[in-house]
């Protein structure tokens, strides 16, 4: 990393902390509004450290390994498809997957927090979905939480041995519900009610992690679809992105 | 089994999983969850009021399929062009080599 970037990544890093410290911090998307000011600001500060990272790490990618870009271009234009998709659920409500999972396992969950911003904004401003107050806890659950689960996940069956396809599934999967069980945990925390947050975050877990179940075995098929799918056609590619994992391993 | 097969019957088993809920799930109109969530909202906290509006809202259900089906598309594309640039490399690299 250049001295700039140490600098942006510290100063947002210290920023994040700074709201942690200050505040008791303890789906679809969030809707517009329906977050208190002070929430959307925090959460919103939270997000930074990972955009800026991402941000960095986008940068490296497009000066170091030109040749993946078209793999970088895929993974943000699959998030678009996904999110866009709404699916009918065993709940009796609808919802979307989030498509993050396969850019996470590919590039990194710090990529995927600067290519959901992206789908979240355009989903905001034009399609009045989600929302530019609540924008900052939608990138911490869709963005961030989700994509660096399924890299654990991925990571540890990888570790453990698991057959690839496997790997995937899993980590696209639980990355996709962990999405929306911090999107319940988020709501739960602002809006307590009478029974506290847990109880209150129970009752939008029950609407919306309840719905993505089958949304999230859903997308995981399909990611293990598209893995395949470029195992064959873009193993010079995968294999440039695995060397670059291994020389930041090593680093 | 051909990978392509397996291919085309894990996304055949994607569509029965979405289908299965509008077969076996009657009496919705499945709404979105965001719906459901501002219904709960106002049953835990009754006396909360949204402060904020989305600024552009698309004034009907029809401009909005628009919206979704543009966002759908366009990705789609972008995917498109990707897999069909990388699969047209693999097919000409090889006969390359083989000549």
């Amino acid at each position: 990393m250049r001295k700039r970037e140490k600098l942006a990544l510290s100063l947002s890093l210290f920023m994040a902390l700074g709201a942690g410290v200050t505040r008791q911090a303890g789906a679809m998307h969030i809707m517009e509004g329906f977050l208190p000011p002070s929430h959307c600001v925090a959460w919103g500060v939270i997000c930074l450290p990972f955009l800026v990272w991402g941000v960095i790490r986008i940068k490296n990618i497009t000066r170091d390994h030109r040749k993946t870009l078209l793999l970088l271009a895929m993974c943000g234009a699959y998030a678009f498809v996904l999110s866009a998709l709404k699916i009918p659920s065993v709940t009796g409500s609808s919802s979307h997957p989030t498509g993050t999972g396969l850019g996470a396992m590919l590039f990194g969950p710090s990529v995927m927090a600067v290519l959901g911003i992206i789908v979240l904004l355009f989903q905001a401003l034009l399609l009045a979905h989600g929302g530019l107050t609540t924008l900052g806890a939608n990138t911490f659950s869709m963005a961030i939480a989700g994509p660096f689960l399924t890299y654990g996940v991925w990571k540890l069956c990888q570790k453990m041995g698991m057959k690839r396809e496997i790997s995937v599934f899993l980590g696209a999967m639980l990355g996709d519900l962990f999405t929306y069980c911090i999107t319940s945990f988020q709501l739960g925390l602002s809006h307590p009610g009478t029974g506290g947050v847990w109880s209150s975050a129970m009752e939008f877990m029950g609407i919306f992690a309840l719905t993505q179940v089958p949304l999230a075995i859903i997308e995981g098929i399909v990611t293990v679809v598209v893995v395949m799918g470029l195992d064959h056609y873009a193993q010079p590619e995968l294999r440039d992105l695995a060397r670059r994992r291994c020389e930041e391993g090593a680093r | 089994m051909k990978k392509s097969v397996v291919a085309v019957l894990l996304l055949l088993l994607c569509a029965l999983i979405a289908v299965f809920p509008l077969v076996m799930v009657k009496n919705s109109e499945f709404g979105g969850a965001d719906g459901a969530a501002e219904e709960a909202v106002q049953k835990v906290d009754p006396d909360y009021e949204p402060w904020a509006e989305s600024i552009l809202e698309p004034p009907g259900g029809e401009t909005e399929s628009l919206l979704f089906c543009l966002q759908a598309g366009l990705g789609a594309g972008v995917l498109g062009f990707g897999f069909g640039w990388l699969a047209a490399r693999k097919k000409y690299r090889n006969d390359e080599a083989s000549q």
